[in-house]
């Protein structure tokens, strides 16, 4: 099953836990099975159905944006990133 | 080179094969950008924020300028503004390097210090709410001006060009965003089959320091239109890569060398074999041995140790 890595902004959401794993066999299908055991992250990562503008979300450590958003395919033992968008660290 | 001040010797720097590194049947390239004067790509940032402020008439001789920077940037700008005679503040986190420290305070800075807890974009807001109340201050803001990309589109991609022009992908860490957006027009326009590629460093929980995600920030100088793609990088890839480079190529960079030479490696087999890769060295490892990711060890440990500032 692939799994979701959470940043530590967002555990509050899922009882602390840093990594969650979720069936599917895409990015879409991954965070529904996410959101459906962890309802309050539905909000935090979606607006009007898509993705929030402050979230990156990488498979494999490639953004989704440069693959096919959420209809990108994950594999059984991918990893999926949430990441939060910031400023650069060493600007 | 003879050069009649500092402001002269900023850009022009080496282009360094790194045969050992090199998947076979590739090739890779450093652009040592340590090599400016005070040891960063920054120096050709702080050139153009200054000098394209004084073209538009945004600065006048003698005023104060006021910017968020957690390192590099602060140190151009400090060089240069001593020698252009402008006083400086740097709003930056207070968890920055000693080291950094120390340089911007010789240069003449004045430093303000925002909270830890709230990472760069705590020296974001800061900046921000300092310069909306003294209109005697101006702020460049590498993160929205456009002479931050400029200064890539004018000057560090005509130079790669220039040193080799059949370069068919080009990788640049992100921070402002403004070396993969500058650098990658100006690369596409010489040959759009050029490949650009971002790496995204994974900070550690400083560096965000958010308490929910609308707080995140999206430099407006990066455009993610001239990617072609944005892969992440952890603390321990990009350590052991940097670690790796020293060893075997005999170059010290920074940490952030080393996370795009992790995805410059990575993205030489969606290449056609034979292809050159340049890979943008941001600066040289001087500044951060203080946190310790050179120091003797196991570097999962040192890695783990210190992701707390390590991109701080």
């Amino acid at each position: 099953m692939p799994t979701v890595r959470i940043p530590t902004v967002l555990r509050k959401h899922t009882g602390g836990e840093g990594q969650v794993s979720a069936e599917g066999t895409t990015v879409g299908e991954v965070f529904d099975a996410l959101v459906t055991a962890h309802p309050d992250l539905e909000e935090q990562l979606f607006e009007d159905g898509r993705l929030r503008g402050f979230v990156n979300v990488f498979v494999e450590d490639e953004d989704i944006r440069f693959i096919d958003g959420l209809d990108s395919p994950v594999g059984a033992d991918d990893e999926i990133s949430i990441m939060p968008a910031v400023a650069g660290g060493m600007a | 080179m003879l050069l009649e001040d500092i402001s002269q010797a900023v850009g022009n720097t080496p282009l360094v094969g790194l045969p050992r590194l090199s998947p076979p049947g590739y090739r890779i390239y450093l652009k040592l950008e340590g090599e400016n004067p005070t040891g960063s790509v920054k120096d050709r940032v702080a050139k153009y924020l200054i000098e394209e402020a004084e073209r538009h008439g945004q600065l006048q001789p003698g005023q104060r300028i006021l910017e968020p920077t957690s390192g590099n940037t602060g140190i151009g700008l400090a060089a240069l503004c001593r020698v252009k005679g402008y006083p400086l503040t740097c709003v930056m986190p207070e968890n920055t390097s000693e080291e950094r420290r120390q340089l911007l305070t010789m240069f003449g800075a004045d430093l303000v210090y925002s909270p830890a807890s709230e990472g760069s974009n705590g020296s974001v807001r800061l900046a921000r709410e300092l310069a909306a109340a003294d209109p005697e201050v101006y702020m460049p803001f590498q993160y929205g001006n456009p002479a931050n990309a400029l200064a890539h589109y004018e000057t560090t991609a005509p130079e790669i060009i220039a040193d080799l022009p059949d370069v068919a992908a080009f990788v640049a860490g992100l921070g402002t965003g403004g070396t993969v957006t500058g650098a990658g027009k100006r690369l596409k326009r010489w040959n759009p089959e050029i490949k650009i590629f971002a790496a995204e460093p994974e900070y550690g929980d400083l560096v965000y320091g958010l308490r929910n995600l609308d707080e995140g920030y999206v430099p407006e100088v990066l455009d993610l239109d001239v990617l072609d793609s944005r892969i992440k990088v952890n603390s321990l890839k990009a350590l052991t890569m940097t670690r790796r480079l020293a060893d075997e190529e005999g170059i010290f960079a920074g940490v952030s060398t080393g996370a795009s030479l992790v995805v410059a490696v990575r993205v030489c087999a969606r290449l056609p074999e034979g292809s050159s890769v340049v890979a943008l060295s941001p600066d040289g490892g001087w500044k951060y041995l203080s946190t310790g990711a050179y120091a003797p060890g196991d570097v999962e440990e040192i890695a783990q140790r210190i992701s707390g500032t390590l991109w701080a």
